[in-house]
């Protein structure tokens, strides 16, 4: 009992002491997936909002593709990456591996097709007839997909919540194409896992808490997504 | 050259085809300024296939639509059109914004800005009576109050030409009566020549100037509302519109313009155009039939006397339908004191009359019986 009561302890000192290791790992984590997010939004929105308004051959099988990319195992994702990014590698060139743009790479590409799916789903969930409606007001193409983004704002940002979170807590991409290295390419989940192998249940344990308050907050704000209402 | 009027909307050989099937075929189908025009038909007739084709909304596998005598998509940019038109939907299809922006989007849309987007929303919103509610957001609107901000989005860009595809029918009657009352009013001021669908069809009577009568993709009868009601084209545009009796006759007899129909084994006398011999349908409108006290004394001057059993009373609204059986089946239309004075109850004898003139005839040999 007393690990875990000595590890809460030290862990509550560590956050409230602002440790500096804690809080480069923490800053580092969010800007490698705040970017890695932000690269998926551009993608992902593009994408789901063409397919969702478009109609074409083969289309159920390209939505069957965005839903299975949701659920994409990070491992998978790692080491396709490790293995692109080898010095022998397709794009060993780039020599980016065990880097912090690594991982952006790799958790862009766990995120694209989380956003993409929750953004196809936001636009089909629009009432079929506002396309209609919109048009009938005199809009042109352009001017209807940007009043339908805006339109569907909130499940949008259920899709860069839900991106975000599945990066943020995602450590087997990250350990693979980042290397866990110090101050450099070390995460919360890859910082979390080593700690807890050495033993040092402290550190893990507030990694862990931050960790948790991230996924509080992203569910807060998903739940009053879902929970608004349409306008009639 | 001939001065002819040109119709703000005229549209030719209009047909849809979804999946193989024809689901629309228009030939022709016109609209002059300042005209109120109902499509009216039951559910899946393409009422509003037609007015989503004529604003250029959905494609369309023939046709031609002409915009005061421009085709619109060679002479006419599809987008330009499209903003001299204004359409509301049976929902309200509001955005998530406040009531006086979504009355603003199509000005904005048109690249307007300042304070003319107010102030021209604000009219708006006048016109409506919702100015009270200018600066609530749309999501917290009762049903009445969402279609009148969708109205008067579409007023805000003073349309040439406004649709309507079937707007009332999600509200409830005090909220749709009002409604109603404010959008007519709103049309005659501006003279907002309109194309309106409804499968309502004491809605298309009251507004309409003409009424096109839609069934299976295609307009079964057109004309002023006057003429639809009391001659339809055929039985199905007489039984939709509200003909209660409609009897398959042949004609026995023709004196001038006296005809003598035999039908059910009865002979009724009336007035039309059809020779001796020849099928006809009659249609008899339950407003057209006087019931009296049975017993031959009663006096009337109607040509049509018959004695029936009283099969059902059903109470519609203002007044009653009742369904007679004379030997052929009738619907009349009584007050509440017609019922109390004549004592009528299901199974009593009465006498049913109505005017030779009161009698619509249909030729079976018309057109639409090939």
């Amino acid at each position: 009992m007393d690990i875990i009561l000595d590890g809460i302890k030290e862990a509550f000192r560590l956050l409230f002491s602002l440790d500096p290791e804690v809080m480069g790992i923490t800053w580092l984590s969010f800007k490698i997936s705040g970017i890695a997010t932000l690269i998926s939004l551009v993608i992902g929105i593009t994408v789901g909002t063409i397919v969702a308004l478009t109609s074409f051959p083969g289309r159920k099988f390209v939505v069957s593709l965005i839903n299975t990319g949701m659920a994409l195992p990070p491992v998978v994702v790692g080491l396709f990456v490790t293995i692109f990014l080898w010095r022998n590698g397709p794009l060993g060139f780039l020599e980016i591996l065990y880097t912090p743009t690594a991982i952006i790479v790799a958790q862009a590409i766990i995120a694209t097709p989380i956003v993409t799916g929750i953004s196809l789903a936001a636009m089909q969930q629009l009432p079929k007839k506002l396309r209609l409606q919109i048009l009938a007001l005199g809009a042109t193409r352009v001017q209807m997909v940007w009043i339908l983004i805006r339109e569907a704002k909130l499940p949008l940002l259920a899709a860069v919540m839900a991106g975000f979170g599945g990066v943020i807590s995602e450590v087997g991409a990250s350990i693979m194409v980042g290397g866990n290295i110090k101050g450099y390419s070390r995460v919360l989940t890859t910082a979390t896992v080593m700690e807890t192998s050495r033993g040092n249940f402290d550190i893990a344990i507030a990694l862990g808490i931050i960790l948790l308050i991230f996924a509080y907050l992203i569910n807060l704000i998903l739940t009053q997504i879902q929970q608004r209402e349409r306008p009639r | 050259m001939n001065k002819t009027i040109i119709p703000v909307l005229e549209s030719k050989n209009l047909q849809v085809r979804r999946g193989g099937t024809l689901i629309l075929d228009v030939p022709s189908l016109s609209i002059t300024e300042g005209e109120i025009l109902s499509l009216i038909g039951p559910n899946g007739a393409g009422k509003t296939t037609l007015l989503q084709v004529l604003a250029h909304l959905i494609p369309f596998s023939r046709g031609d639509v002409y915009f005061r005598g421009n085709k619109i998509g060679s002479n006419h940019s599809v987008i330009q059109y499209r903003r001299k038109l204004a359409m509301v939907f049976q929902e309200p299809l509001l955005f998530d914004t406040t009531v006086i922006e979504n009355v603003a989007s199509g000005l904005r849309i048109r690249g307007i800005k300042g304070s003319e987007i107010r102030d021209t929303a604000a009219a708006q919103l006048a016109r409506f009576g919702i100015s009270h509610l200018a600066d609530r957001s749309a999501k917290t609107l009762s049903g009445g109050e969402a279609q009148r901000t969708s109205l008067a989005r579409a007023f805000a860009t003073r349309p040439e030409i406004l649709f309507l595809d079937e707007p009332f029918a999600s509200l409830d009657p005090p909220a749709r009566e009002s409604i109603i009352d404010d959008l007519e009013q709103a049309i005659r001021e501006t003279g907002t020549t309109t194309f309106m669908a409804t499968h309502d069809r004491l809605e298309a009577i009251r507004l309409s100037d003409r009424i096109a009568v839609m069934n299976g993709g295609k307009i079964a009868q057109e004309g002023g509302p006057e003429e639809v009601m009391n001659h339809p084209a055929d039985e199905w545009v007489a039984s939709f519109v509200g003909t209660e009796t409609i009897l398959p006759g042949k004609v026995a007899e023709k004196n001038g313009s006296a005809l003598l129909i035999s039908a059910f084994g009865r002979s009724v006398e009336t007035v039309g155009e059809a020779a001796p011999g020849e099928d006809v349908v009659l249609c008899i409108r339950p407003e057209n039939v006087t019931l009296s006290e049975s017993g031959p004394a009663s006096a009337t001057s109607a040509r049509n006397v018959f004695m029936g059993t009283v099969e059902r009373i059903i109470p519609s609204g203002a007044f009653y339908k009742v369904r007679i059986d004379c030997g052929f089946p009738l619907a009349a239309y009584v007050t509440r004191n017609a019922i109390n004075d004549l004592s009528l109850r299901e199974g009593i004898e009465v006498t049913a009359s109505f005017k030779a003139t009161a009698i619509h005839v249909i030729r079976r040999k018309s057109p639409f019986y090939p």
